[in-house]
């Protein structure tokens, strides 16, 4: 099965047709070389035969025409004697045979007078062959009755070359159609193969290897030029991320340093004011703040290097339900405590693997639940799935909530957006901000649909056979 | 016990340095990696605190250094850069654990304990015992003053993990690393639920509570 998908590939590739029209064409066109030959040949040999048979019968009619029937008789009796090609019969009107070298008359549906083709016996070398002639028949009326005369040339030696063009031709056609396909099938494989290495490495980078380049040959053929050329931009790719990279890090660490002093001279002053036995809140708000800025700036910061994919080289093979049973637990006490039903609803024998960053769908489906817990009143209910279908597989939460109006739906996952009703309850505005960043990452969608009554917010991953599994040419391992 | 801060940003490193002396420790300092590095290997430690950017020679390098050389003392990271994957980079580096700015003092004096505690020789412990709470590690069963305590796997994961720093003020962050493996912090405070759900099942109908709130801290678990 995967030998005939890898071979129907081969077929596939534009290389493949090229040489198969070509193939196609070059067959045609010695065909119709071989058939133009064959037929020049047949004309020349018919030509010649007919002059020889021409001036045998002007040379038997002249004897006719001189000594009667007689004299042509003894004429044919005396050519039978070295005939060569030749061939004479005299016959009466019962077709008996007076005089030639001919066993028997031929069985000819005649043309008095044109060239008549026949076939007859012949012995050569002791054994009887069938032949073909071409001669022409002469009814000759004379006062004793009618007489036939057949003057023919043997045209073995054109069957022969006949033999030779029909026997040849189909089997010309059938090599070079063999032999193109084959060199065309070793072609295709060929730029099949340079091609697959030139996709393998692009996939290997798309998953976040960015030191991956593209090998190249000694051969400095087409190929080389074009993978040399990816190296480049693949080179300026890199030096761009890690420019990226850059900056995020000296941003954040021109950030987090203040912050960090901030932080501690407001815990020294507490350990102060404490020590002197003085009211500590007012601080205690400041650290509160303080913490909630660390946490917003966490969050962009979080949101920024997804959004640039530099964490790509995180990606494992990652079971969905594991992520949804686990962020399910760690959130099913605080459900309770809300009075709400906290349900986890998996298909048997789970298997919904995508390619991820577990740490990251963990937080995005945390920030799913943490939000349906949130804005669910008291006796609702908050469901987590997994599905798993042809397209994909896919994570939701759905709540009994009071939902997103649909006008609202592609606003709310910006940043800092936050719906009038929600403006009062804690939270960084970040939390959708950062699940549409991590679908982002993981080639995912995200989904807000309406639940009636509530949202439902679902997360699209694709297969991970669709990336990963690169299409293999069929001798791969046997070429490396 | 003995501790050695590398810290480039000299009032950050005041404050730590000051703040582990009021909390009992002896301290020595550092400001840039190669006195870090010189001082790690030629005194005993009980734990080194290394900032990931140093300057001469940078944090990570400090640490493979240490360990190229066979020494041991356990390393908590500090660091002021972006977080997604330079935390595996720290602990594949050979550090034990990782911080990051801004961190609050009791957040960092928790885990220094807890390093601490991890590099006292340990027996293999079977069962861990606070007070009349028995724990047995190896038929998972929980029982106090004789009174079976029926746990879900995670609650005994949470409460094991109590029980091993019994004594020490463990944070609401280092439960989540350590207990649920997440190393970022939900929108809503979950671990609260879950310990008083623990709390009510440990604690409820005895007279002395085991499980304390560390207030502006976290949690600890200790006999009265």
């Amino acid at each position: 099965m995967a030998q005939m998908r890898a071979s129907l590939r081969l077929v596939r590739t534009q290389a493949f047709r090229i040489v198969l029209v070509y193939v196609l064409l070059f067959a045609f066109s010695v065909s119709a070389l071989l058939f133009f030959t064959y037929w020049n040949t047949r004309r020349t040999l018919d030509a010649q035969s007919d002059q020889i048979i021409e001036a045998e019968i002007t040379g038997l009619n002249e004897q006719y025409q001189r000594l009667g029937i007689r004299g042509l008789a003894e004429s044919v009796v005396s050519r039978s004697q070295h005939p060569g090609n030749a061939l004479y019969i005299l016959s009466d009107g019962a077709h008996n045979i007076l005089a030639g070298n001919l066993d028997a008359w031929p069985s000819i549906t005649s043309d008095p007078g044109n060239f008549v083709e026949f076939g007859y016996e012949r012995s050569v070398n002791g054994l009887t062959e069938a032949r073909r002639a071409r001669g022409r028949l002469f009814p000759l009326r004379t006062p004793a009755g009618t007489f036939y005369l057949l003057v023919a040339e043997d045209v073995h030696d054109r069957d022969l070359t006949q033999r030779m063009f029909t026997t040849t031709l189909p089997w010309t056609v059938v090599l070079i159609l063999v032999h193109g396909l084959l060199g065309g099938g070793l072609m295709s494989r060929n730029m099949l193969r340079r091609l697959d290495s030139i996709n393998r490495t692009s996939s290997e980078i798309v998953a976040g290897n960015l030191t991956r380049r593209v090998p190249v040959s000694e051969a400095q053929d087409e190929f080389d030029v074009l993978a040399e050329n990816l190296n480049r931009m693949l080179d300026r790719i890199e030096r761009l991320m890690k420019g990226l990279r850059e900056v995020t890090d000296s941003v954040a660490h021109d950030l987090r340093t203040p912050l960090n002093r901030l932080r501690q001279r407001l815990e020294q002053s507490q350990g102060r004011l404490q020590a002197a036995g003085s009211d500590t809140s007012e601080i205690e708000r400041a650290i509160a703040e303080t913490d909630q800025l660390i946490a917003t700036f966490n969050a962009l910061l979080l949101i920024a290097e997804t959004d640039a994919g530099t964490a790509r080289g995180t990606m494992v093979l990652l079971d969905l339900g594991s992520v949804a049973a686990d962020v399910s637990e760690l959130y099913e006490p605080l459900a309770e405590e809300r009075n709400l039903t906290l349900k986890l609803v998996q298909p048997l024998g789970g298997g919904a693997i995508i390619e991820g960053n577990r740490s990251l769908v963990s937080q995005a489906l945390a920030n799913l639940v943490d939000n349906a817990i949130k804005y669910t009143p008291p006796g609702g209910r908050v469901t987590v799935r997994t599905l798993q279908d042809e397209t994909g597989v896919s994570l939701s939460v759905a709540d009994s909530g009071p939902g997103i109006p649909p006008e609202e739906r592609p606003r709310v996952v910006e940043r800092f957006v936050r719906l009038e009703a929600s403006r009062n309850s804690p939270g960084t505005g970040l939390g959708l901000s950062l699940v549409a960043a991590v679908a982002h990452f993981h080639n995912a969608e995200l989904v807000l649909d309406d639940n009636a009554p509530g949202l439902k917010a679902t997360l699209r991953f694709p297969h991970p056979a669709a990336r990963i599994a690169l299409p293999q040419i069929p001798s791969r391992n046997a070429a490396e | 016990m003995r501790i050695l801060v590398v810290e480039d940003d000299l009032e950050a490193q005041r404050y730590l340095v000051q703040g582990l002396k009021e909390s009992g420790h002896v301290v020595d300092d550092a400001a840039d990696g190669d006195l870090g590095l010189s001082l790690a290997l030629s005194r005993p430690y009980d734990v080194a605190i290394i900032d990931r950017m140093l300057p001469k020679m940078d944090g990570l390098g400090v640490v493979a250094e240490m360990r190229e050389h066979g020494n041991t003392t356990p390393v908590l990271f500090l660091s002021a850069l972006s977080e997604v994957d330079d935390r595996v980079k720290g602990l594949k580096a050979g550090g034990d654990d990782y911080l990051t700015k801004p961190y609050a003092f009791v957040e960092l004096l928790a885990r220094v304990d807890a390093l601490m505690r991890r590099r006292s020789p340990v027996t293999v412990k079977t069962r861990l015992q606070v007070g009349d709470l028995d724990l047995d590690l190896l038929t998972r069963a929980a029982k106090r003053a004789e009174q079976a305590i029926d746990l879900q796997p995670r609650e005994f994961r949470l409460l094991e993990y109590l029980m091993r720093h019994a004594g020490q003020v463990v944070t609401r962050t280092m439960l989540l690393e350590s207990v649920w493996e997440y190393h970022f912090d939900p929108q809503t405070n979950v671990i609260d639920v879950h310990i008083s759900r623990l709390r009510a099942k440990i604690d409820k109908g005895f007279e002395a509570p085991l499980l304390h709130t560390i207030r502006g801290a976290g949690y600890m678990i200790r006999a009265r």
